[in-house]
């Protein structure tokens, strides 16, 4: 027998909405809901036998044959949880995961509000639920087995898909599943009626040391219909009778549309009419409560828009650039000059609001022999998706349809019932898998759009972004500068001061309790924002994608000055570590260490080579620890990345190949941006419109990147984002010591260009 | 408006727009041909990429007029089951994160290996340069090019 009882979970009972049926063609259907076991604020309906399976999220089929179908509701923005989540479901089900098919399903997004992706928590949140439903649904099975067979449950075991008892019979899964179904039936009946001893028992989960498919290389589920090409994206989605929308936009972050002229316009083939959108966003923002927030995410209702609806997308562009329009200054037109001025202003005279306070800073500084400040400065970052953003939507007199590509299908839904005046029940969403996300389909102000123009016109629209409308009309990265202070006092480390400045906001309520918190007693974390009519939102590794950079350098030159080398700084840093009963602290030291100790020991860190500079970050973001040795050469005055090796402690690893690749994008991502990542204003208009005015990195400047794990059975932890903060940080470490000159701002290319 | 006739993956297709409008429109909107991917409309990103004659064009700049006689073979036509050497290795390698690249990037180097079915890595890298993939799955993809030069030469088996 396989060990199932070391991580035992209570048998769901009758409020954790797993129900089941039989199917009329065969098989059983299991409803689940992959969210509510996921935390304990999930509020119940009144009426439980009201429930119907439009209230589950996710299904699993197992067929008469055995075979097992998982509808997985998770949005993909191509982090891979599509094959990730239903792994787990695999896994304690006892199914070979060639016998399960996994399918997309169709979205509740009025019921539910997780159904999101963002801050590599897909993974973190739902770990648990996925693995109680996957036993729940082994544990049915199982319990019709030995009924059939007349045996106890514990003689019984499983193993791919069949089921086998202590005198050597066996069941494959599909064939006991309809008397599963009858036994599931009279069990959720007992609980209904409240019987004495309804049967709750425990459900065992796998020891991991058991695990057969988590853990293993597993493709991505889509991947045949991507190599060939199959539709599968909002860019592709496409109905009968549906017309194309371009949007005209203000050029400038200040600017609002006063008149237009379309009639050159209105002429050009294939076009069908040409509008005025925004009376009706407007509207909503009036009343709306959180407005200053919306605005801030480029839901901005403050200018009308002009619309060309064409028969085809070129000519629904072609048309829009012929469209003449007058637009008018409303607020300040900023630029990067003045950007740095605000941001360095409230680094020098505030106003700025503690996020943490540990000891006296003032008085650490005060008594100080030396002095460590640094400022860094980084620029604000579009998202460029290559998927420019786009939205399907038929709004009809009963009801409204809504298909695309969204990371946050709920809130986007909801806002288009408010901004149609409709019921939220009459809003559908269908999400498309998306052609990248990284924060920026977090904010659905295009699905607003499609929706307003889909209402004015009365035909299902499809509105499409070109390239310059997605970058110009972005939720950027913000602009950010950083001033970290260090006071040192006999060559001690005691006091730590971090201060941030971003444009509108960047901060996260966790990052003030990263390290040193917990270690220098005299610790502080301050932010101070300023407030712009430039847009700005998440970013792939919001918070720390660019405060790592910041952080990391300034503890290598912390440990310079202190003349110390900064692992021997480190260990002994957090050897001091005294946090333990700190509820806002996450990270540990130990795991920090073993991250750092693994890369050390696999990057070779200290083999000498000839022209190579090695650059050392160890880091703690998005619940994952992550430790990076860049190696850099100069060749003819430029640096290349030869090669980043990394040491990651995600705990338990779910699916090694979906999880290798997302550290390898992760890494390039985040030294492609680091080196190259350059966009700012100028009279209120952004700086690249286009790849041919924004440089992203290409093929020729990939280095090698050799990935390892620290192998522990804690609970997994997301990897879409964690890989890449660190991946910048210590290119520039490697940078210093090839070329002795410390970064203090991105993009590098800006050093190496002058 | 003009009416023209394209080959396209092996059939014949009429097709009735202004000649100025790019193949990639007229494949996505009016072919139905949705695989090959719009990304920037100016040649900078290679989402777009078909083979016009076997060679690697980029559609979003390829006005439909000049296609003349021209074969065009699209992502759907490289193979449907997914049997083309470099489908092959793009699936044994497990490129795609988001996906939207892939079709440009996958005819991209079909192309390239063509010409050149025995590359060196820093051919591969040269040869994929002008492909964005903002995932940046740019290792697996330069290892799936690898992969695929294998299969069609039969080299290394």
């Amino acid at each position: 027998m396989e060990n199932r009882t070391k991580e035992g979970a209570r048998m769901p009972g009758r409020r954790n909405f797993i129900r089941t049926t039989s199917l009329a063609g065969g098989g059983i259907l299991l409803g689940v809901n992959f969210f509510t076991a996921c935390g304990p604020d999930v509020k119940m309906p009144v009426d439980l036998d009201s429930l119907d399976y439009h209230d589950f999220n996710a299904y699993i089929k197992i067929a008469d044959n055995g075979r097992v179908t998982i509808f997985s509701p998770n949005p993909e923005i191509g982090q891979g949880v599509k094959t990730s989540m239903p792994m787990i479901i695999a896994e304690e089900l006892d199914v070979p995961w060639a016998h399960v098919r996994v399918v997309q399903a169709p979205l509740d997004t009025i019921k539910y509000t997780r159904q999101a992706a963002g801050g590599s928590q897909s993974i973190r949140l739902s770990w648990q639920a996925l693995r109680e439903t996957g036993a729940y649904a082994r544990q049915m099975l199982v319990t019709a087995a030995a009924r059939r067979w007349e045996v106890d449950p514990s003689d019984c075991n499983t193993s791919d898909g069949v089921i086998s008892n202590t005198k050597g019979q066996t069941l494959g899964y599909g064939e006991v599943v309809r008397e599963a179904a009858l036994l599931e039936a009279e069990r959720m009946k007992a609980m209904d009626e409240e019987t004495a001893d309804a049967p709750e028992g425990t459900l065992a989960l796998k020891d991991p040391k058991d695990f057969k498919i988590i853990g293993q290389p597993v493709p991505n589920v889509d991947n045949h219909k991507i190599v060939t090409g199959q539709p599968m994206y909002g860019m592709d989605y496409r109905t009968d009778g549906m017309v194309y929308a371009a949007v005209l936009r203000p050029p400038a972050f200040g600017q609002v549309l006063k008149d237009f002229d379309a009639s050159q316009a209105k002429g050009m083939p294939g076009v069908i009419d040409v509008i005025r959108i925004g009376a009706k966003l407007k509207a909503m923002m009036e009343g709306m409560v959180d407005r200053r927030r919306l605005e801030s995410l480029g839901m901005v209702g403050n200018s009308d828009k002009v619309v060309v609806i064409a028969r085809s997308t070129w000519e629904a562009f072609q048309a829009k650039a012929k469209v003449k329009a007058t637009w008018v200054q409303e607020s300040e037109y900023e630029d990067d000059a003045f950007h740095d001025k605000v941001l360095t202003g409230l680094l020098d005279n505030g106003p700025m609001e503690a996020q943490r306070t540990d000891g006296d800073i003032d008085r650490a500084f005060l008594e100080a022999d030396d002095i460590v400040e640094r400022a860094y400065s980084s620029p604000f970052l579009p998202h460029n998706c290559m998927e420019p953003m786009n939205f399907y939507a038929d709004v009809k007199e009963a009801s409204v349809h809504l298909v695309g590509p969204i990371q946050t299908p709920e809130w986007a839904s909801g806002l288009v019932a408010d901004l149609l005046g409709r019921e939220r029940e009459a809003v559908h969403l269908e999400m498309t898998r998306a052609g990248g996300g990284f924060g920026r389909r977090l904010f659905g102000n295009y699905v607003l759009e499609a929706a307003e123009i889909s209402d004015a016109v009365g035909l299902p629209v499809k509105m499409v972004c070109t390239r310059e409308d997605d970058m110009t009309m972005g939720t950027y990265r913000p602009a950010i500068h950083y001033c970290f202070r260090a006071a040192i006092k006999d060559g001690q480390i005691t006091g730590y001061h971090i201060r941030e400045a971003a444009i509108n906001g960047n901060m996260h309520h966790t990052i003030p309790h990263f390290f040193p918190a917990g270690v220098v007693d005299n610790y502080q974390v301050d932010t101070g924002n300023y407030q712009s009519n430039v847009s700005t939102g998440a970013w792939r590794a919001p918070h720390s994608n660019f405060l790592c950079f910041a952080d990391q350098n300034f503890f290598d030159e912390l440990a310079e000055r202190l003349d110390k080398d900064p692992i021997a700084l480190r260990r002994e840093m957090l050897a001091q570590f005294k946090g333990q009963d700190d509820e806002h602290i996450e990270y540990t030291p130990e795991r920090m260490l073993g991250v750092m100790d693994l890369v050390l020991e696999r990057s070779g860190y200290h083999r000498e080579e000839q022209g190579v500079h090695k650059g050392l970050v160890v880091y703690f973001c998005h619940n994952t620890y992550v430790a990076q040795v860049a190696e850099v050469v100069m060749e003819e005055g430029f640096p290349r990345v030869k090669k980043i090796t990394v040491a990651v402690d995600c705990g338990i690893v779910v699916n090694k190949m979906g999880a290798l690749n997302q550290i390898e994008g992760s890494i390039i991502d985040g030294i492609g941006h680091a080196m190259f990542g350059d966009f700012g204003f100028e009279k209120g208009v952004p700086s690249g419109a286009n790849f041919d005015r924004y440089r992203l990195i290409r093929a020729r400047e990939v280095p090698e990147i050799a990935t390892y794990f620290v192998e522990n059975e804690h609970a997994p932890t997301g990897l879409g984002e964690p890989a890449l903060p660190p991946a910048g940080a210590a290119v520039a470490i490697a940078l210093q010591r090839a070329t002795g000159k410390r970064m203090y701002s991105q993009p590098y290319v800006r050093y190496f260009l002058e | 408006m003009s009416t023209f006739s394209l080959k396209i993956n092996g059939s014949e297709h009429q097709v009735s727009v202004d000649g100025s409008t790019p193949l990639l429109w007229v494949l996505r909107d009016h072919l139905g041909l949705v695989g090959t991917k719009f990304g920037c409309g100016i040649g900078q990103c290679g989402a777009c990429t078909v083979h016009l004659e076997g060679r690697a064009v980029r559609s979003c700049l390829l006005p439909v007029a000049q296609v003349g006689e021209g074969e065009i073979t699209t992502i759907e036509g490289l193979s449907e089951d997914g049997s083309h050497p470099v489908q092959a290795a793009w699936l044994e390698a497990d490129v795609p994160q988001c996906g939207y690249c892939q079709a440009g990037q996958l005819m991209t180097a079909s192309a390239f290996l063509a010409e050149t079915p025995r590359p060196s890595r820093d051919e591969i890298k040269g040869a994929m340069h002008g492909n964005v993939c903002r995932c940046a799955a740019y290792s697996r993809i330069n290892l799936a090019v690898e992969l695929a030069s294998k299969k069609i030469t039969g080299d290394g088996k």
